[in-house]
């Protein structure tokens, strides 16, 4: 297993191999299925869930509309509380700000708090290759850094793991980073956690920079927020003398009070809880109490393009709950490498083709990793309509066409591999046109229904292939409407 | 051109098919769930406390000294963290070594204290939440992190509240806020609950009224 998503096969390549993984996909089911139910749950003790999801969804959208105003006003207040806020346009200059301030202090080693936007960005690949080295201490995270694994889940990266391949890592890499594990530890959560507890605590204690991101900036007040479960959050938040914190410029919400509906719907749609155990809020910095440097870096990386598209900037609503990963057919079975980024399931399906572009095989392929069942919306605590996007993304990819890249105006060729798709969807638009000809059509092949192959020839037979291709009845629909007048006459 | 200036354009730009929406955004859910009185309320905030793995107590004023004596010596903890706040009187019956909570106190020195004892800001029944936001009796965030023992008052009911809507009228964005719900866990492990992770292991919250 390689540590990175760079040169990753198409999904359908990907995933085909996954599914021959049984392990993987008995690990996926049992995890996946275990929060579904739980999640429910959570969500059905809050009769208002409905109107929550619809207020989540109009702030992030009014927050969107306004998201220059916003940026501005953040800047302002982190500012005025004793913050400093740098702009990152893309990965690079982020993992250069990130890196040149961690210099700037003299140490060569960092703490971090889980975080979507620097695993989007390789910090750690590039403050390793700045003689820097970031400890994740997140266990999930922990777990997929000790096993130079790539993390396959929004919420828990190493979803993919069960509790036994996860005792041998520990077993066998701990040592090399620092404490080892404990002789003769076995397989329960309980001696797992504590095993990560004592191994991570000697870094937290002399931790000099602390790195995270956030699940949300206020824009009024300049707070930002963590949400996590483990302490390891807070304490990167608070033992540290810098806290360094990378964040996407679309997790601004406009006031203080818009907290209360996303602190209502996040724990619930994540971790199925009804809160969960330690949410950190601060504002700038806190005369000796806390770092008393920190650095806030506002990351675009393909953002700003993102929002330029009318249909998709609504990808730019998500909170990272997880909850479409967890109810999706297509996750549950290909697991979250098949989708070669950070951001794998329905919403990684609709993000990185948005945040990265179409042009790489793995790109192009992602819009088509979904049935399009929909479970993925209906659960999604800001009502993005996955399935719109998704559709949407597979037009622009068969079709090309005007699109936004690093803030210029591109137009998109038509991908490769399309050509019998738009070949057949061009046959369709005439025939639809051309009523005679469809009737010709129709009823040539009524008539030859028995000699109709199985598969598709040529350029069709990988779809055919996982697919069979819908009868043809004896009769045109057209014809058997004039003949029995639509069925009145009690014909057949 | 600034990357500030270059990623503000981006965003205008992206922005051109859009109208303004001035309009404020409409808040049809709820301000709290359910219908209790002040006395159920306090027994929602026990019971959800206690769901997620925290050890609940109740006791009056005149009883809180011996409650937290008898929870400091049932845990054998020798050190206690105390806030320069903390209520004279609630540690007076306790037999420990107070560690005063002080800037140049080093994390490792933290480390070796067994057990804390903090007030708290606002507490939240639906969630089963405490709030600290680093008030005197409350201190640095820090000191309610690093000992494995944390036992935190709530003045019940004046410090209970329904639900989150009610907590965040009540707190000041710019103090420092730990909301804390239940000892530190983790579901990182087949997505099951497994609690004591880096924060407290153990979280003894007691209602005082």
């Amino acid at each position: 297993m390689s540590g990175t998503f760079v040169g990753m096969p198409a999904f359908p390549k990907a995933a085909h191999e996954a599914v021959r993984n049984e392990t993987l996909r008995g690990n996926l089911r049992h995890a996946t299925h275990t929060i579904r139910a739980k999640r429910a749950k959570a969500v059905a003790e809050l009769s208002d869930w409905a109107e929550l999801r619809e207020a989540g969804r109009r702030i992030k959208d009014h927050t969107l509309r306004h998201l220059d105003r916003y940026l501005v006003q953040l800047e302002e207040a982190v500012t005025a509380a004793g913050g400093t806020v740098h702009w990152a346009a893309d990965a690079d200059e982020a993992n250069r700000i990130v890196a040149d301030l961690v210099r700037a202090t003299g140490e060569s080693e960092v703490v971090k708090v889980k975080s979507m936007a620097t695993q989007e960005i390789g910090l750690n690949e590039a403050l390793e290759a700045e003689g820097i080295r970031a400890y994740e201490t997140d266990l999930a995270e922990l777990i997929v850094q000790l096993g130079r694994d790539r993390p396959s889940h929004i919420l828990v990266p190493a979803i993919h793991r069960n509790r036994g391949e996860i005792r041998d890592i520990f077993r066998t890499e701990m040592g090399e980073w620092g404490r080892p594990a404990p002789e003769g530890l076995t397989d329960t959560p309980a001696e797992l956690a504590e095993a990560a507890r004592l191994h991570l605590r000697e870094k937290f204690l002399r931790a000099k920079v602390g790195i995270s991101g956030a699940n949300f900036m206020v824009a009024e007040t300049g707070t930002l927020v963590v949400v996590e479960s483990e302490g390891n959050g807070r304490m990167c938040l608070t033992l540290p003398e810098t806290l360094i914190s990378v964040v996407g410029i679309e997790k601004i919400v406009p006031t203080w009070r818009d907290l209360e509906v996303f602190l209502q719907t996040l724990p619930r749609s994540s971790t199925a809880e009804r809160m969960n155990p330690y949410t950190s809020m601060w504002t700038g910095t806190t005369d000796e109490d806390g770092p008393r440097t920190f650095h806030l870096v506002l990351l675009d990386n393909g953002r700003t393009d993102t929002l330029a598209d009318e249909v998709g900037r609504q990808a730019l609503r998500c909170i990272r709950c997880s909850a479409c990963l967890n109810v999706c057919p297509v996750y549950e079975r290909a697991g979250g490498h098949a989708y070669g980024s950070v951001y794998p399931g329905p919403i990684g399906a609709i993000l990185s083709p948005q945040l990265r572009g179409t042009a790489s095989e793995i790109d192009a392929s992602l819009p088509y990793a979904s049935s399009l069942c929909g479970a993925c919306y209906e659960v999604c605590p800001v009502a993005i309509d996955i399935p719109e996007v998704l559709v949407h993304l597979r037009e622009r990819v068969v079709e090309g066409g005007p699109a936004v890249r690093e803030g210029n105006k591109v137009v998109l060729k038509p991908a490769k591999g399309h050509a019998a798709e738009r070949a057949a969807m061009r046959a369709a638009r005439w025939a639809f046109a051309h009523p005679g000809a469809l009737r010709a059509g129709q009823r040539l092949a009524s008539r030859t229904r028995r000699l109709h192959p199985r598969t598709l020839p040529g350029p069709g037979k990988a779809w055919s292939g996982t697919r069979d291709l819908p009868p043809v009845p004896a009769e045109p629909f057209r014809d058997w409407w004039q003949r029995t007048h639509g069925g009145k006459d009690g014909a057949k | 051109m600034s990357s500030r200036e270059r990623i503000l354009g981006r965003v205008r730009r992206a922005l051109a098919d859009v109208t303004p929406d001035e309009q404020v955004i409409q808040r049809d859910y709820l301000r709290e769930h359910g219908d209790r009185t002040v006395e159920q309320t306090v027994e929602l905030l026990a019971e959800n406390l206690a769901d997620y793995r925290a050890l609940v107590h109740r006791c009056t004023e005149d009883e809180l000294p011996s409650l937290i004596a008898r929870l400091l010596t049932d845990r054998k903890a020798g050190s206690v963290l105390v806030p320069p706040g903390l209520a004279e009187g609630w540690l007076a019956e306790a037999d420990v070594t107070r560690v005063a909570d002080r800037a140049d106190s080093t994390p490792h020195e933290l480390d070796r204290v067994d057990s804390v004892v903090t007030a708290c800001a606002v507490a939240i029944a639906e969630t089963g939440t405490i709030v600290l936001d680093g008030g005197p009796d409350q201190g640095r965030r820090r000191i309610s992190l690093v000992p494995d023992h944390h036992i935190c008052v709530v003045r019940v009911p004046d410090q209970v509240v329904s639900a989150v809507p009610q907590a965040l009228e009540r707190l000041s964005p710019t103090r420092p806020l730990t909301w804390i719900s239940g000892p530190s866990a983790t579901s990182d492990i087949e997505l099951d609950r497994v609690e004591g992770v880096h924060g407290p292991r153990t979280l003894e919250v007691v209602l005082l009224g």
